[in-house]
């Protein structure tokens, strides 16, 4: 009796447990598989409809049943953008320090807590917007900026309109914060990776600290820094909550930046479960498809380069 | 005019390492002051009721404790679907498909799934759960945030079972022993406490997820387990009452919300610490 079951076992074992692995693979590619179906089934009413012209025709109103992807887009574009203004220089700031300035005890520690931050959920980001952020910007930041920057020709028209404080941003800003110590702790790793050598020998030739980082370190890892920066654009990209609670939600284009606007995502957690009529979730639906596409690229690319410096060093 | 250009390098090099050091500051100070606030409003909304009562209607006392059970229950059960599908796709990957077109092609597929706006995963439960029932349900909730784990999962999975040196498998396959043998009693065994802390990572990825649950789990304001049912969980909790007018209610989602951080930091230092003790 053992001896058959064992037998059986060494018959059997491997194949099974092989098929058991290769079922679980192949779920996970249908999963892949019916997302892109569920997105595109979703949306199949309002793009019948609209046609290729729904990303590109503005316009959000469930009462006539017109929608259009443009305003929610170029929010998401512009938000996103605004947080890489910030996001990317001082990541790097913040990466020359630990890896160049920073006295080796502190190091370690100081990694380990931007780390641990970019483990902090967005909706903690988005509530520390709203509650202290967005009184602070109605209050001084926003005056301040309509009174010195308004006046200035071109600029201008950046900052106009009332202070509310909750605005694109405001969104920006945060989302920035949000994707900061992500991509620092890219950064980081990646040019910790440079060989020593590399630096040493800058060293010696006597180059400052900013020489052997700008010139040496940079060039080096440039692919591993630009993978880095496509995955917290990605990021900063399909972030819900933490601009749900600061952009205002209003389907408007302005120049304003100071004036609340939408974006995909937030459009999304604001409207989908209260939407009522085939067209204007499906219409929703497809704000989503948008996004999903939108992203998938940007991931992939930045995938690609983080691939690549990993593979490739001085290439 | 040698010392001159020096002097110039020099100049630039104290202006840069100035700049830093006051992008590292004005980062810290914005990050701390996050957490300060954070634990400031978090810890006047802890108390005995929180954990005890349900969520109140506006303008009167109540606490957290059915969403925290909700979000438990739905964390919970996610991580259980999830973790096998993680582990066993992983070990395909790691094990059985080193060299092969589909592995090389899901490999592609779950870096796609390891990052895709959460909102996105939302809309896709939703068309399928939600309509499929017909309505909001923890269930929804629970699949939704499995979806969410499993790439985590994998990914750990496979980056550990790489690790495991081949001198290992191949003394186990000297032996005479099976493939599947091999795997499970070896590979698994040396790469115990890397997939662990992959689950560990997960699990604190997704309990602080709000997006997807926004469509599915939806919420609920009483007291039930029931997950047929829409169910009660933290972070939508913490996103409606911080969005409402009402003081009580903006009080209890700081009180969530920091609920939420430290159990999202505590499992992140456990992790931390499951991979190091090995190290």
């Amino acid at each position: 009796m053992q001896k058959d079951r064992q037998r059986f076992l060494m018959r059997f074992g491997d194949p099974a447990f092989r098929s058991l692995t290769l079922a679980f693979t192949l779920l996970v590619l249908m999963m892949m598989g019916a997302l892109v179906y569920v997105l595109i089934e979703g949306s199949w009413p309002a793009l019948r409809i609209f046609g290729p012209a729904f990303v590109w025709t503005s316009g959000w109103n469930p009462v006539t049943e017109h929608f259009g992807a443009f305003v929610p887009l170029v929010g998401t574009l512009i938000t996103s953008f605004i947080a890489m203004l910030i996001g990317v220089p001082f990541s790097f700031g913040l990466a020359f320090f630990l890896t160049e300035i920073c006295p080796h005890p502190l190091r370690q520690p100081i990694a380990i807590a931007i780390e641990l931050l970019a483990a902090v959920p967005s909706i903690i980001y988005g509530i520390w917007g709203l509650f202290v952020l967005a009184p602070l910007f109605q209050h001084d930041v926003e005056p301040f900026l309509i009174a010195t920057l308004g006046n200035v020709p071109v600029i201008g028209m950046f900052f106009q309109g009332p202070p509310i404080g909750i605005g694109m941003l405001l969104a920006g800003i945060i989302l920035g914060l949000m994707v900061l110590p992500f991509i620092t702790a890219v950064m980081r790793e990646v040019f910790v990776s440079v060989p020593a050598v590399l630096r040493e020998s800058a060293y010696g030739l006597g180059a400052t600290r900013w020489e052997v980082v700008w010139r040496v370190v940079l060039p080096y890892c440039r692919k591993g820094v630009v993978g880095g920066v496509m995955l917290g654009l990605g990021r900063a990209l399909g972030e819900t909550m933490a601009v749900t609670f600061v952009i205002g939600n209003a389907h408007h284009l302005s120049t304003s930046l100071l004036a609340p606007g939408t974006t995909i995502s937030a459009a999304l957690a604001n409207e989908f479960t209260e939407a009522d009529g085939v067209i204007y979730t499906a219409s929703l639906v497809g704000l989503g498809l948008v996004l999903f596409v939108l992203t998938f690229f940007v991931l992939a690319i930045g995938k690609r380069m983080l691939l690549g410096s990993a593979k490739g060093g001085l290439a | 005019m040698n010392r001159q250009v020096v002097k110039r390098r020099h100049r630039r090099d104290s202006f840069m390492t100035a700049l830093s050091l006051v992008m590292t500051g004005i980062v810290l100070f914005t990050l701390g002051s996050i957490l300060f606030t954070l634990i400031w409003n978090g810890l006047q909304a802890i108390r005995p009721s929180l954990f005890l009562e349900s969520t109140p209607p506006p303008g009167s006392e109540g606490g957290l404790a059915n969403a925290i059970v909700g979000s438990l229950m739905m964390t919970g059960l996610g991580i259980l679907i999830a973790t096998p599908v993680g582990i066993f796709t992983g070990t395909f990957l790691a094990e059985y498909g080193r060299h092969n077109r589909l592995a090389e092609i899901v490999r592609f597929v779950n870096d796609i799934l390891l990052s895709p706006p959460s909102i996105i995963i939302g809309l896709f439960v939703y068309g399928i759960v939600v309509i499929g029932m017909g309505h909001f349900s923890g269930w929804a909730g629970v699949i939704a945030l499995a979806v969410i784990a499993v790439p985590i999962i994998i990914r750990t999975t496979e980056d550990m079972l790489s690790l495991v040196p081949d001198a290992l498998r191949e003394a186990g396959a000297a032996l005479g022993t099976p493939r599947w043998m091999v795997i499970t009693r070896i590979s698994y065994r040396a790469a115990f406490q890397g997939m662990l802390t992959g689950i560990l990572l997960a699990v604190a990825r997704v309990s602080g997820e709000t997006a997807p649950l926004l469509f599915t789990a939806l919420n609920n304001q009483f007291w039930s387990t029931n997950l047929n049912a829409p169910l009660a969980n933290l972070p939508v909790v913490i996103f409606q009452f911080a969005m409402s007018p009402y003081d009580d209610w903006r009080s209890l989602a700081w009180g969530g919300a920091l609920l939420i951080t430290t159990a999202v930091l505590v499992l992140n230092i456990a992790a931390r610490l499951t991979t190091s003790k090995k190290a």
